[in-house]
C-alpha cells in the first residue's frame, strides 16, 4: 500500500474510468447525498476513447429500435440540448446528412428515417442531391439524395467531460487521477472494496465505465458475461483554411454493419476532420496512425467531397472504440450485487452518456433513497476566455490579474492567466496536454515549439514538482531529464 | 493620450535591435521595441555555440554574445525605449500598436511607421506527417534547445535528429557535450541543409552518422520514444518499401526548416511572398503597405544574422527616414525576379528614385551546384555577373549592385545562376 490514500478510504459509490461517460455519471451522481469517488489510471480524465472520437452528438436514428443504444442516443441528445447552457458546453447544432449515391443507397435512407422515427427523432427529412449541395457546396455532384438529421450536432467531447467533473468536483465528488484499480473485493456475492495502485476503497456501489478495459473491470469482480474488443479508428485533421473547400457540418456515407463510415466532419474550432476507418485489434493501447490508414481515409473521403486540400492537414490521431460482444451498451445491475455496468460504450456514447448517467443513477438512488443535496450547485466555475474579450474587459482582466497580461501561447492568443486558472481549478491539468486541452496553448500551428517550455515551467510552479517530473500526457510520458551530474 | 512614436518596432531579436540602432543613426526620435520573452535578444540567447558576428562585428562571438553587442548599441540611447514581456497582439494600417504586458497591462501606441521583425519558427512533427505513436520525447531543435541551455534540463539520452539544418547540426553537438549519445542525423534530401562548417565541426567531428535520403517512417513507444523505423526515400523522396531499419532512441529531434513568423504581417493585410513565406519588400525594405518596414528572419530565413543585422539597419534607416519625412519619392518601380537556377531573392522590388544608390541583393540557389555564373540582367542587358565557386540553397548569396548601376536601370530584373 502506497500514497496519500493509505488511510482507508470508504464511499458510497465508486466509478471506474475518467471517460465521457464515467464523468457524466459522477456528475449525476453528485446531485445526491452520496460519497462519491471517481478512480482513472491516466494522470487526466478523457484519456482514453473520449479524446479521439468523432465529437459527434447524433440525432439516433442509427441503432436499431428498443436497443440500449438507440434509447440513449435520442434521450442524450435532447439532454445535451439543457446542458448545453448550464455547464456551458462548446457545441454547435449543425444538423447531420447521411448521402446516398445510388438507388439502393436511397432505399437505405428510407430504412434509417424509419427507423429514426421508431426511435424517437425529431425532424428527419430526405433531400435531393440539389438541395444537400445547396447546405453543403463542396459535396461531390453524384450525390442522389441525403437523410437530414437537424438535431444533430458537433461537440468538443474533452470540454464536456471536463465540465462534468467540474460540477461533480464542485458538489463534493473526488476525482483521484494516476489510480489504477487492481482488484474489486466481493464478499457474499456483494461488492466491498475496491483495490487500487493508491490503495483500497471501500465502496457500496461500483460502477464500471471503463472503456475498453471495461470486461477486464468487470472480470474482477466475477462477472465474466461479456467482452470489449478495441475497434480502432484513424482519423486525420485539418487547418481551420480548409472549411471553405470541405463541409461545415457532418456527412456520413450510408452506414455498413460495422461502422457509420468514413465521414467528412466540422468541429467546433473551426477545423475539419476526415475518418475513421475501422479496425479490429486486440491491443487494447494500439492508437498508432499507419500509412495504409491514411490512405483508406483519403479515398472514402473523397468519394463524398472530391477536393480534400492534403497541404492543409495539420495532425493525424487513432481512437479505440470500445465494442462489446452483445453489440449493444452493456448497461446496468451486474450478477454480483452493487457492481453497475456502463459497458461498451462505443458510438453513440458521447450523445448517449448524460442519459446513461441518469439511468445508472436511478438503480442507485432507487436501492440507497438517498436525497437530493440540499446545497446542490448548478454548472461550474467560469473561466474567462482572454482572446474573446473586448479591449476594455481585456485591459480589466490584466488588472485584476497580472497573469493575464503576459501571452503564453502566441499562436492561439492564451494568457499565463488562463493557463494558470486550467491547473488550479476543479479537477485541473496535470499535464501538457492536459493544458492544451483545456486552454488550446499549444494547438495552434507551431504545435508548442514555442510554448512548451513555459507550459512546462509554469506546471513544475503551480504543481509544485520539478520539471523532470513534468508529464505530457500518459503515465511516463516524462519530458525532460536532470543533466548528468546535475543533481543537488 | 496616446504618445507618438517615430518607430514602433515588434521583436526585439537580433533585427529589431539592429534596427532600433540604425534607426537612432538616422535621426529617429522616440522608438520602442516590443519583445515577448522575458529579455531581449530573440533566439540568439539560446544559441551559445560560437560562430556568430565574423562578418557584422569582425570577430567570432556566441550568439548571447552577439544579442549583448546588438543590446549595448541601443542601451543608453534615450531615444529608444526596449520593452520586454510584452506581446503584440495586433498591428493596424494607420501604425496602432495593440499590445498586451503584465504590468501595464493592454496597450494602445502610436506610431509613424512600424518595423516589423517578429523572425521565424520551426515546422512540426504535423507538418511533416509522421506515421506511428505520439509519445513524448518528439521536439523540435529549437525548443529541445532552449530547454538545454536556458532551462538547463536535457530531452534524453539517446537522440536521433531529422533534418540536416543548422539547428539540428548544432544540437548534435550539443547533445554530445552533454554526454548523451546522438545515434544519427536524418536528412530526407540527398544533400544536407546546414552550413559545411556545421557539418564538419558538429557531425564529423564527432563521429555523428549524416544519412542523405534517408527519413523516419515509425516512432515506437506509447508514453515515451522507444526507437524509430528508418526508410530510404526515392528521388521524389517517398519511402522505398525493403529499405527498413529500426534504430533505438528515446528522443526524436526534428530540424525540418524554419517558417517566417508572419500572422501579425498577414492579419494586417500586407502582401506576402509565397515562395519566401515573409512580406514583399523593396529595397528599403519597406513591405506593400507605406510606412510599414519588416526585416530579418520575418521577411526571408537566413542562414547568417549578421545578413539579419545588415538587412535589418536597412530597414531602420529607411523608417527614419520615412518618419522625418526625409524619404525621396521614388520614380520607378522596378520588379527583381528570381531566373534559372534561383530559388528566391530579396528585395523583390527596386523602387528607385533620382537620388543613386547601392543596392544588395540576397538569394538563394534552387540547388547545390559548382562554378556557377551568377548573372543580374535588366532589358536584356547584363547589369553585373559574378563566378562563385560553389553555391547550395542552404547558404545565402548577397550581391550588391553599385549605386552608378542602380542609377541606370529603368527595366525590371532578372537574376540567374548558370554553369560557368
Amino acid at each position: 500500500m502506497k500514497g496519500i490514500y493509505s488511510m482507508e478510504r470508504q464511499a458510497d459509490v465508486v466509478v471506474i474510468g475518467g471517460g465521457i461517460t464515467g464523468t457524466a455519471i459522477l456528475s449525476e451522481l453528485a446531485r445526491y447525498n452520496l460519497r462519491c469517488v471517481l478512480v482513472e489510471k491516466e494522470p487526466d480524465i478523457a484519456a482514453g476513447t473520449t479524446k479521439a472520437n468523432s465529437a459527434i452528438l447524433h440525432a439516433g436514428f442509427d441503432a436499431p429500435t428498443g436497443s440500449f443504444k438507440a434509447k440513449m442516443n435520442v434521450k442524450g441528445n435532447a439532454l445535451y440540448h439543457e446542458l448545453e447552457k448550464e455547464l456551458n458546453l462548446d457545441i454547435k447544432w449543425t444538423g447531420s446528412f447521411v448521402v446516398a449515391f445510388d438507388d439502393d443507397g436511397v432505399e437505405t435512407l428510407k430504412e434509417l428515417k424509419t427507423r429514426g422515427e421508431a426511435n424517437g427523432v425529431p425532424g428527419l427529412e430526405i433531400w435531393d442531391g440539389a438541395k444537400v449541395r445547396e447546405k453543403e457546396p463542396n459535396l461531390s455532384k453524384d450525390i442522389k439524395a441525403a437523410l437530414w438529421a437537424p438535431t444533430a450536432g458537433i461537440c468538443w467531447p474533452f470540454g464536456a467531460a471536463q465540465a462534468f467533473a467540474e460540477n461533480a468536483v464542485i458538489n463534493g465528488a473526488e476525482v483521484l487521477r494516476d489510480c489504477e484499480v487492481t482488484g474489486i473485493t466481493v464478499k457474499d456475492g456483494r461488492v466491498e472494496a475496491v483495490e487500487t495502485s493508491e490503495g483500497p476503497i471501500k465502496a457500496k456501489y461500483v460502477v464500471n465505465a471503463a472503456g475498453v478495459y471495461a470486461d477486464k473491470i468487470s472480470a474482477m469482480a466475477g462477472d465474466n458475461s461479456f467482452t470489449v474488443k478495441p475497434r480502432k479508428g484513424e482519423y486525420v485533421l485539418f487547418d481551420k483554411t480548409a472549411q471553405k473547400s470541405m463541409v461545415s457540418g457532418i456527412v456520413f456515407p450510408v452506414p455498413t454493419k460495422t461502422s457509420k463510415g468514413i465521414l467528412v466532419c466540422a468541429t467546433t474550432h473551426g477545423n475539419v476532420f476526415i475518418g475513421p476507418n475501422a479496425q479490429e485489434l486486440d491491443d487494447k493501447e494500439d492508437l498508432s496512425v499507419t500509412s495504409a490508414g491514411m490512405d483508406e481515409i483519403f479515398a472514402g473521403a473523397r468519394k463524398l467531397c472530391p477536393e480534400i486540400p492534403g497541404g492543409a492537414a495539420i495532425t493525424e490521431f487513432a481512437g479505440l472504440r470500445a465494442a462489446s460482444s452483445t453489440g449493444d451498451f452493456v448497461l446496468g445491475k451486474s450478477k454480483v450485487e452493487g457492481l453497475l455496468q456502463a459497458a461498451g460504450i462505443q458510438s453513440p456514447g458521447l450523445t448517449s452518456a448524460p442519459a446513461i448517467a441518469q439511468y445508472i443513477a436511478e438503480i442507485i438512488v432507487g436501492e440507497t433513497g438517498a436525497e437530493k443535496r440540499g446545497d446542490y450547485k448548478k454548472g461550474r466555475p467560469e473561466e474567462p476566455v482572454f482572446r474573446e474579450l473586448d479591449d476594455e474587459a481585456k485591459a480589466a482582466l490584466i488588472k485584476k490579474d497580472s497573469h493575464y497580461g503576459r501571452i503564453i501561447c502566441r499562436c492561439e492568443t492564451i494568457t499565463e492567466g488562463e493557463i494558470v486558472d486550467a491547473i488550479n481549478r476543479p479537477c485541473g491539468a496535470r499535464t501538457v496536454d492536459g493544458v492544451k486541452r483545456r486552454t488550446r496553448a499549444g494547438m495552434g500551428r507551431c504545435q508548442g515549439g514555442f510554448c512548451g517550455p513555459r507550459v512546462i515551467e509554469i506546471l513544475s510552479r503551480e504543481l509544485g514538482i520539478s520539471v523532470p517530473e513534468v508529464r505530457k500526457d500518459g503515465v511516463k510520458s516524462y519530458m525532460y531529464y536532470e543533466k548528468e551530474g546535475a543533481a543537488e | 493620450m496616446s504618445e507618438m512614436y517615430d518607430i514602433i518596432i515588434v521583436g526585439g531579436g537580433p533585427a529589431g535591435l539592429s534596427a532600433a540602432h540604425s534607426a537612432v543613426k538616422n535621426g529617429a526620435k522616440k522608438i520602442i521595441v516590443l519583445e515577448r520573452d522575458r529579455e531581449a535578444g530573440g533566439i540568439l540567447q539560446q544559441c551559445v555555440h560560437n560562430g556568430f558576428g565574423l562578418h557584422h562585428f569582425k570577430e567570432e562571438l556566441t550568439g548571447p554574445g552577439y544579442a549583448q553587442r546588438c543590446y549595448d548599441l541601443i542601451k543608453d540611447c534615450p531615444e529608444v525605449e526596449v520593452l520586454v514581456d510584452t506581446m503584440v497582439l495586433e498591428v493596424h494600417d494607420n501604425k496602432e500598436v495593440i499590445a498586451v504586458n503584465p504590468e501595464r497591462g493592454l496597450m494602445k501606441l502610436q506610431a509613424k511607421t512600424v518595423i516589423l521583425t517578429m523572425g521565424c519558427r520551426e515546422r512540426t512533427r504535423g507538418a511533416i506527417r509522421i506515421p506511428g505513436y505520439r509519445p513524448a520525447g518528439v521536439y523540435t531543435a529549437g525548443a529541445a534547445q532552449r530547454m538545454v541551455n536556458m532551462e538547463g534540463y536535457i530531452p534524453g539520452h539517446k537522440i536521433v535528429i531529422l533534418g540536416s539544418g543548422d539547428i539540428g547540426l548544432i544540437m548534435a553537438r550539443r547533445m554530445s557535450l552533454e554526454g548523451c549519445k546522438v545515434q544519427a542525423v536524418l536528412e530526407i534530401c540527398p544533400f544536407s541543409n546546414g552550413l559545411t562548417r556545421n557539418i564538419v565541426q558538429c557531425l564529423n567531428d564527432y563521429d555523428i552518422p549524416l544519412y542523405l535520403s534517408h527519413t523516419i517512417t515509425g516512432i515506437k513507444g506509447k508514453d515515451r520514444v522507444e526507437g524509430i523505423t528508418v526508410s530510404k526515400v526515392d528521388d521524389k523522396m517517398r519511402p522505398i518499401p525493403g529499405t527498413e531499419f529500426d534504430i533505438e532512441c528515446d528522443t526524436v529531434l526534428l530540424s525540418v526548416g524554419l517558417i517566417p513568423e508572419n500572422e501579425i504581417s498577414r492579419e494586417l493585410g500586407i502582401e506576402l511572398h509565397p515562395r519566401t513565406n515573409g512580406p514583399v519588400v523593396d529595397q528599403h525594405r519597406e513591405t506593400s503597405m507605406t510606412g510599414i518596414f519588416a526585416a530579418g528572419n520575418v521577411v526571408h530565413v537566413h542562414d547568417l544574422v549578421d545578413f539579419v543585422s545588415d538587412e535589418a539597419e536597412i530597414a531602420g534607416k529607411y523608417a527614419a527616414l520615412t518618419a522625418l519625412g526625409k524619404n525621396a519619392a521614388s520614380d520607378r518601380d522596378l520588379a527583381v525576379t528570381p531566373g534559372a537556377g534561383v530559388n528566391t531573392c530579396v528585395p523583390q522590388h527596386l523602387r528607385l528614385s533620382s537620388e543613386s544608390e547601392a543596392v544588395r541583393l540576397f538569394m538563394r540557389a534552387a540547388q547545390p551546384k559548382r562554378k556557377v555564373k551568377l548573372s543580374i540582367m535588366s532589358g536584356g542587358q547584363e547589369v553585373m555577373k559574378k563566378i562563385l565557386p560553389v553555391v547550395k540553397p542552404s547558404e545565402m548569396i548577397s550581391v550588391e549592385i553599385p549605386a552608378e548601376k542602380t542609377a541606370a536601370l529603368s527595366d525590371d530584373i532578372t537574376v540567374s545562376i548558370e554553369e560557368a
